[in-house]
């Protein structure tokens, strides 16, 4: 039996994983929760939330995120990956920055309009 | 040149208000902002995790301020930016000032305030030893990284364990920085339990529990080492615990302050609990028609509760432009034992149309327990909860059906372990 705080929103749930018992998931509020539990012991995953380097825009740097979870063991090969690009502006909200990056399936996209 | 409604501050607090107004059929709108854009903090707060009850999805906060931006673009909702607010009358008056127009005074029928709040700094807290550069609030040090493009540290060690704190031990480790240590005057931490384990525990960031940073010293004035001490139950420093962390920035989160000095300014009626305005149930404040909302009335954990409070202002401004009422008769609540504060203070019952609904923070951390509404010595009703600690803002709905059976002037809401 392992036990977790979710994450998947601000409530934070104690969850406890069973392990020896198909990854049964107990303290979930949601079923979100349920499938986090599971992944955390299996898969953990994280969305990757960053800037990179911007010109022309009001600002210097444009926040960006991946479309989706990726492994946790993966974050820091997708920081590089997005250190050696910049943006000019214009730049839209959900704008695709780097598709499919680092061969994740994830792509990362721009989270606000510069 | 006379609004309808002015609203001060446009980030989620002011973009909701506004929006909300609007809705509810006020047209004549204005909302002054000071810096260069709609947004607020959320600009800087590109991590995920807003908008789950709002939007039923998770947003970073550029993508929550865009959901309103846009909102606002279907409306006649007026926005000047780069424009500071110097004062606001008791007859509504809004005193501007901007580089295009110089000094301006405009009128509104109501006024809306929601200028959120701002970082206690190293100051507040009177940490002793040199004053060197590399010391920052982390807000401040979230700016720089994440808007302007400056990498504020190489070596960090985080004062205070509150969300901002805590979202940046993530940031800076993510950019390159050794992130040494979180340190925490409290036996518990102030920030949510998931930031605890997505920011600090993903990294292998150790979080040091009643523990302060004691001394800084400095080499070629830039912060070189900092002391840290653990703290008796009374936070005083236990000689002979002293830790060295040689590092180069120090990154303050330790607490948020509303920033009222306009609110103060128009003679509002304080709360010394939360630092901001005495509102009624509809966030109106003891100047009729001048209402406040989001983090200028207490700080929250949440966006989505900004923008939940923010639109019952924004829907009352209307309602008192549209629509004026007589001043009914208001119930105190009160902060009984285990509550160090209530949002809103006082309640005008015949105003509730189905719910009150009453945000409280708890003194310590409470397992399960229960939380009790007494109206005098009877038992309204009673809420039970697993688990709360102070850095949860806690929420409960109190229907319109039992608050019309309050015969006493003051409503006690207070916790107790079950």
């Amino acid at each position: 039996m392992k036990e977790l705080v979710c994450i998947v929103c601000p409530k934070g749930c104690r969850l406890r994983v069973d392990e020896e018992n198909g990854y049964l998931v107990s303290g979930n509020s949601c079923v979100r929760g349920a499938e986090y539990g599971k992944n955390e012991i299996l898969n953990p995953t994280r969305v990757l939330t960053s800037t990179v380097k911007m010109e022309g825009g009001l600002y210097r740097r444009c926040p960006v995120k991946t479309n989706i979870a990726v492994p946790k063991g993966k974050l820091f090969d997708i920081m590089n990956a997005l250190n050696a690009i910049t943006l000019t502006s214009p730049v839209q909200v959900g704008q695709v920055v780097i598709e499919n990056v680092c061969g994740t399936g994830a792509d990362v996209i721009a989270t606000k309009a510069l | 040149m006379l609004y309808d409604l002015i609203v001060v501050g446009g980030g989620p607090a002011g973009l909701a208000a506004a929006n909300s107004a609007w809705e509810k059929g006020l047209r004549n709108i204005l909302i002054v902002e000071r810096d260069k854009e709609l947004g607020g903090i959320l600009n800087q707060c590109i991590h995920n995790g807003f908008g789950l009850h709002r939007f039923k999805e998770e947003l970073t906060g550029p993508e929550y301020a865009h959901r309103f931006i846009e909102m606002l673009k279907d409306t006649s909702v007026q926005v000047m930016t780069d424009t500071m607010v110097l004062t606001v009358t008791e007859n509504k008056e809004v005193h501007v000032i901007n580089t295009e127009k110089g000094y301006q005074v405009l009128k509104a029928k109501a006024v809306i305030l929601s200028m959120g709040c701002r970082e206690r700094t190293r100051g507040a807290i009177a940490i002793p030893g040199a004053r060197p550069a590399g010391v920052f609030t982390a807000g401040s040090a979230q700016r720089y990284l994440n808007m302007e493009g400056y990498m504020v540290g190489k070596r960090v060690v985080i004062l205070g364990s509150g969300d901002i704190g805590l979202i940046m031990a993530r940031r800076m480790t993510l950019e390159g920085a050794r992130v040494l240590a979180c340190v925490e005057v409290m036996p518990y931490s102030g920030g949510l339990m998931r930031n605890i384990v997505q920011c600090l525990q993903d990294y292998d960031i150790p979080l040091y529990l009643s523990h302060t940073v004691t001394d800084m010293q400095a080499e070629n004035g830039r912060l070189s080492h900092v002391t840290v001490s653990k703290v008796d139950e009374k936070r005083n420093p236990i000689p002979g615990t002293e830790m060295e962390f040689d590092c180069d920035t120090l990154l303050l989160s330790v607490g948020l302050i509303p920033e009222n000095e306009l609110t103060r300014g128009a003679g509002i009626q304080m709360d010394m609990r939360t630092n901001g305005a005495i509102v009624y149930e509809n966030m109106e404040t003891s100047i009729p028609g001048v209402f406040a909302c989001g983090n200028v009335v207490h700080v929250h954990d949440l966006v989505d509760y900004v923008s939940q409070e923010s639109e019952k202002a924004g829907a009352a401004a209307a309602d008192f432009v549209l629509n004026p009422k007589e001043n009914e008769q208001a119930v105190q609540l009160k902060n009984g034992s285990g509550v160090s504060y209530t949002v809103p203070q006082q309640v005008r019952i015949p105003r509730i149309e189905k719910n009150l609904e009453v945000f409280f923070r708890v003194r310590q951390v409470y397992g399960n327990s229960v939380i009790e509404v007494k109206d005098g010595e009877n038992t309204l009703c009673s809420f039970k909860r697993e688990y709360m600690t102070p850095g949860e803002m806690q929420q409960i709905k109190l229907p319109r059906v039992l608050l019309d059976k309050v015969t006493a002037d003051t409503i006690e809401i207070s916790v107790r372990e079950a």
